[in-house]
C-alpha cells in the first residue's frame, strides 16, 4: 500500500483512539491524555506524545503501535516525544476514568500528593487499605478492600 | 573550556548520576525484602534509567561525535564516568540503601527545582517532568527513614550506622567548579553551594523525627565528578556493560 501523508486531524485523532495502551489496554492513548497534538499540513502528519512516566518502557511501544496502525490505514506519519507541561493523572479523560474502573482499576483520586481514600473498584466501599505505593507498572499502587476482600489496583496521582 | 564542552560535561553528570543509581536499585530486583518493597525499588531504578536516557541522549547530541546514549553508557570507561560517589556506594542492606536513596534525593529534589528553571528550555522540561517522580519517591524513602530509625534497636542501630556511613559523600554534592559555574552564569541550573542549608534542615528534620542522629561534617570524599571513584563503580560497570563489550552492537 502506498502512504499518504494527506489526512484531517480529526480522521487522524480518531484513528489514535483506536490505539490501546499497552499496559492498561482497556484505555485507548486518548483516553490516558498522553496524545498532545496532531499536525498535518497536507505534507506530512506529526503526532506529538508524552510519557507517562520517564523511565515508562511501554513508550517506544506506543510510538511504534501509532506509526503502526496509521500506516495500516494508508496514513505516513511520524512521532514525536512532548515532555511539557509534563503528563499527570490529571490528563486522562472522563471517559477513561470510567473505562478504568470498569476494568477494576481505580481511577485517580484528587490530585498529586493528596492521599484520599480510594473507593473499591468491585464494591465502591470506601473502606480501603493501601498495601504498597507501587504496583506491577509504575503509574499504578496496590490496594486492598477491607469489606469484600479483593486486591486491587489503583492508577496513583502523579 | 568553552559553551559546548561544559555542557556536555554538565549533562554527562546529571545522566551519570541518574545511570548509577538505577543500575544499583536495580540490583534489588530478585532480592528485595518483600515483594513491594522490590517492587518500589525497581519502579525507582526504572525512572532512573529512564532520566539517564534523557541526559546522556541530549549530552550525545550536544557534544556531535555522533555518540547516543548507548554509547555512553556502556562504552565508556570508569575514569570517564562523571557521577558523585554516594550513587555508586554498594547497596548493603535495606536501610542502607534507604539512607542513600534518602541523602541523594533530598538533594536531587531542590537540584531539579532550580534546573526548571534552566535557560535551556530540554534541561528545563526533562527537570519539571523528573521532579513529580522524585516528590513521588521522596514520600515513600523518607517515610522508611522515620519506619527504621523509629523502630525496633536493631533497625534503628543499622540505619544510623549506615547514615554515619555515607555521610562523608554529602559533600561532594554541594561543591561548586568551573562547570558549576559556567552553568549559574548562563542560567543553566542552579549553584550546588546555596541547595546545601535547605538539604540540611530537610535531612535534618526527617533525622530528628526519625529519632537518629544528623552526623556531623567531618573530612568529605570526593572526586567521583572527575573520573576518580570507588572501587565500586568497576564492579558496577562490569556487570552493567559486559553484554556490549561482549558482542558489540547486539540489540534486541
Ligand atoms: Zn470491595
Amino acid at each position: 500500500m502506498v502512504l499518504t501523508a494527506k489526512a484531517d486531524k480529526d480522521t487522524v485523532w480518531r484513528l489514535l483512539s483506536e490505539v490501546p495502551d499497552p499496559e492498561i489496554p482497556v484505555l485507548s492513548i486518548v483516553d490516558l491524555g498522553i496524545v498532545r497534538w496532531v499536525r498535518t499540513d497536507h505534507t506530512r502528519i506529526a503526532v506529538g506524545i508524552a510519557p507517562t512516566y520517564t523511565g515508562c518502557p511501554a513508550t517506544e511501544v506506543i510510538a511504534a503501535n501509532v506509526l503502526k496502525h496509521l500506516g495500516q490505514n494508508g496514513l505516513d506519519a511520524t512521532v514525536e516525544r512532548v515532555l511539557s507541561p509534563p503528563w499527570t493523572t490529571d490528563w486522562i479523560s472522563d471517559e477513561g476514568r470510567k473505562k478504568l474502573h470498569a476494568y477494576g482499576i481505580a481511577p485517580p483520586a484528587g490530585s498529586t500528593n493528596d492521599e484520599l481514600r480510594v473507593a473499591c473498584p468491585r464494591c465502591d466501599s470506601k473502606q480501603t487499605e493501601k498495601v504498597s505505593e507501587f504496583g506491577s507498572t509504575p503509574c499504578k499502587a496496590s490496594y486492598k478492600c477491607s469489606d469484600c476482600l479483593e486486591p486491587f489496583e489503583y492508577f496513583k496521582c502523579l | 573550556m568553552t559553551d559546548k564542552t561544559h555542557l556536555f560535561e554538565y549533562l554527562l553528570r546529571l545522566g551519570d548520576n541518574a545511570l548509577v543509581l538505577g543500575q544499583r536499585l536495580g540490583e534489588w530486583v530478585a532480592h528485595g525484602p518483600e515483594l513491594e518493597e522490590e517492587m518500589a525499588m525497581a519502579n525507582f531504578a526504572l525512572d532512573y534509567i529512564g532520566q539517564a536516557r534523557l541526559f546522556l541522549s541530549y549530552a550525545g547530541e550536544v557534544e556531535g561525535q555522533r555518540r547516543d546514549e548507548d554509547q555512553l553508557a556502556f562504552l565508556r570507561d570508569s575514569i570517564d564516568f562523571k557521577n558523585v560517589l554516594l550513587v555508586e556506594q554498594p547497596n548493603g542492606d535495606f536501610g542502607q540503601t534507604i539512607a542513600r536513596q534518602f541523602l541523594y534525593e533530598s538533594f536531587y529534589q531542590f537540584q531539579l527545582e532550580g534546573l526548571s528553571r534552566s535557560t535551556d528550555t530540554r534541561i528545563a522540561e526533562i527537570a519539571e517532568r523528573v521532579s513529580k517522580e522524585i516528590r513521588y519517591h521522596l514520600r515513600h524513602t523518607r517515610k522508611w527513614v522515620l519506619r527504621l530509625g523509629d523502630g525496633t534497636d536493631e533497625s534503628h542501630k543499622r540505619i544510623q550506622n549506615s547514615f554515619d556511613e555515607l555521610w562523608r559523600f554529602s559533600g561532594e554534592l554541594f561543591v561548586a567548579d568551573e562547570t558549576d559555574n559556567w552553568a549559574v552564569e548562563h542560567g543553566i541550573g542552579p549553584n550546588p553551594e546555596t541547595l546545601s542549608s535547605r538539604w540540611n534542615q530537610f535531612v535534618g528534620a526527617a533525622l530528628t523525627e526519625a529519632t537518629l542522629i544528623q552526623p556531623d561534617d567531618g573530612w568529605m570524599d570526593g572526586g567521583g565528578r572527575y573520573g576518580r571513584h570507588s572501587e565500586h563503580l568497576g564492579y558496577l560497570l562490569a556487570d552493567m556493560q559486559f553484554l556490549q563489550r561482549a558482542y558489540p552492537a547486539a540489540s534486541w
